[in-house]
């Protein structure tokens, strides 16, 4: 015999609490096909057909008396009754449900019994409607599109409370190794707590860590500024100069100044700046002697399927 | 499918720190330029290497990858070891030099 598939322990809350809230007579078919004790199954047989129905209850005014089934009808046309009347052959003892149970009752009632259907009854033992799994299926799916999407809305508004208006600034010094690294792993870590994506949140990392890079390498110190919308991130890399003499060439792979005790280091690939266009979908870059100024936006809405 | 432990097996591979053993290895890259290896590698990858330092680490731990080879020689300072023992990478030794640990772990990952 098939069980419920989910347990009442520790199955998510808001699943257990469905099927505990909604009613029976929520869920149930209540526009029903009643005869009464002296239809014959012929006719019965013909009402199943013209109704698509596999059950139909049969009824002294809005008292249950029994059902005839599908399988009713096949035992009365294989044995040759068919002509005779509902009340000789109906199955008389039923297992019945109430309207206020809540569905994880039929839920169960189903995984004990192997009826395909029951009827439903009011307080007053009156019947007013029946129950399928099929009636199960529907409400509970309606009920957890809606439950799903208000958790979606919750979650949405959360994270865009969190993240909205945030800037961060970080203070980058000239040949410092030792800190370097440490505002990419701060917005790295700050993504992953707002729960972005994992390719959105390397694609940010990767920017700033090269971003991050280029200041302690080639200048005199700078700063890293990302401002976080819900939008977008932006990483904004200022620098106090020497400033790049050919931008072009330091945007071409492989090209890269760095003298030998920065390769030791395994920086100098002069794969920097284009890493970070790469991973950019906005990517801007202004040089003087003054300063060089690199401004990377990641996306954090969009393109969420844009690779490394 | 190999695994962080399966890779600390290797014979001649000395085991500097060791977490996330259970982490699948999927895959490997070779490089000494850092912004190379964080260009090119793929997350999942163990990254076979010379730089012994804690920037290395940093790489790592952005591109996801798991696992650190050092080779020639070269041994962990102790703020690298932090560090990786922090954001979760593995760190081996040898005395192989990167070719012959390439070889070696692409026998272990079935590329030959």
């Amino acid at each position: 015999m098939q069980t419920i598939p989910i347990n009442t322990y520790n199955s998510p809350a808001v699943v257990l609490e469905l099927i505990y809230q909604i009613k029976i007579k929520d869920a149930m078919t209540k526009d029903l096909m009643t005869v009464d004790e002296n239809t014959t199954l012929r006719k019965i047989q013909n009402l199943m057909k013209e109704k698509m129905l596999t059950g139909i209850p049969i009824v002294n005014g809005k008292h249950l008396l029994g059902i005839i089934s599908v399988d009713d009808i096949i035992q009365a046309l294989d044995f040759g009754y068919i002509e005779d009347v509902a009340s000789k052959h109906m199955t008389r003892n039923l297992i019945v449900l109430e309207d206020d149970m809540p569905i994880s009752f039929a839920i169960s009632y189903f995984d004990r019994f192997k009826f395909h259907r029951f009827p439903v009854l009011n307080k007053d033992k009156e019947l007013v409607g029946m129950i399928t799994n099929r009636d199960i299926t529907n409400s509970l799916l309606m009920e957890l599109n809606k439950a799903v999407a208000n958790l979606e809305k919750k979650q949405t508004f959360n994270k865009d409370k969190k993240i909205i208006n945030q800037v961060q600034s970080f203070t980058v010094k000239k040949h410092d190794f030792e800190e370097a690294g440490y505002a990419s792993t701060q917005i790295k870590k700050f993504l992953k707590k707002a729960g972005f994506p994992a390719k959105i949140i390397r694609r940010a990392a990767i920017a700033c860590y090269e971003l991050e890079m280029n200041i302690v390498v080639h200048s005199e110190g700078g700063e890293i500024i990302a401002e976080f919308s819900p939008e977008e991130l932006i990483i904004t890399a200022n620098d106090c100069g020497p400033g790049i003499k050919d931008v072009n060439l330091a945007l071409q792979k492989g090209w890269s100044t760095a003298d030998e005790w920065i390769r030791s280091l395994g920086f100098g690939a002069g794969m920097g700046l284009p890493n970070v266009q790469s991973v950019s979908d906005d990517f801007s870059i202004t040089s003087s002697e003054e300063g060089t100024c690199v401004v990377s936006t990641i996306k954090l809405t969009k393109q969420l399927d844009k690779e490394v | 499918m190999l695994t962080v432990e399966g890779l600390c097996k290797l014979k001649g591979y000395k085991c500097a720190l060791m977490t996330n053993i259970d982490d699948p290895i999927t895959g490997c890259y070779t490089g000494d330029l850092l912004s190379d290896v964080m260009g090119n590698a793929a997350e999942g990858d163990v990254l076979i290497t010379i730089q012994a330092h804690k920037n290395t680490i940093a790489v790592a731990s952005l591109v996801g990858i798991r696992a650190v080879v050092l080779c020639n020689g070269r041994t962990s300072p102790e703020d690298m070891k932090k560090a990786a023992k922090e954001e979760g990478v593995t760190i081996l030794e040898t005395k192989d030099n990167q070719f012959s640990a390439s070889w070696k772990i692409a026998g272990l990952l079935g590329l030959k």
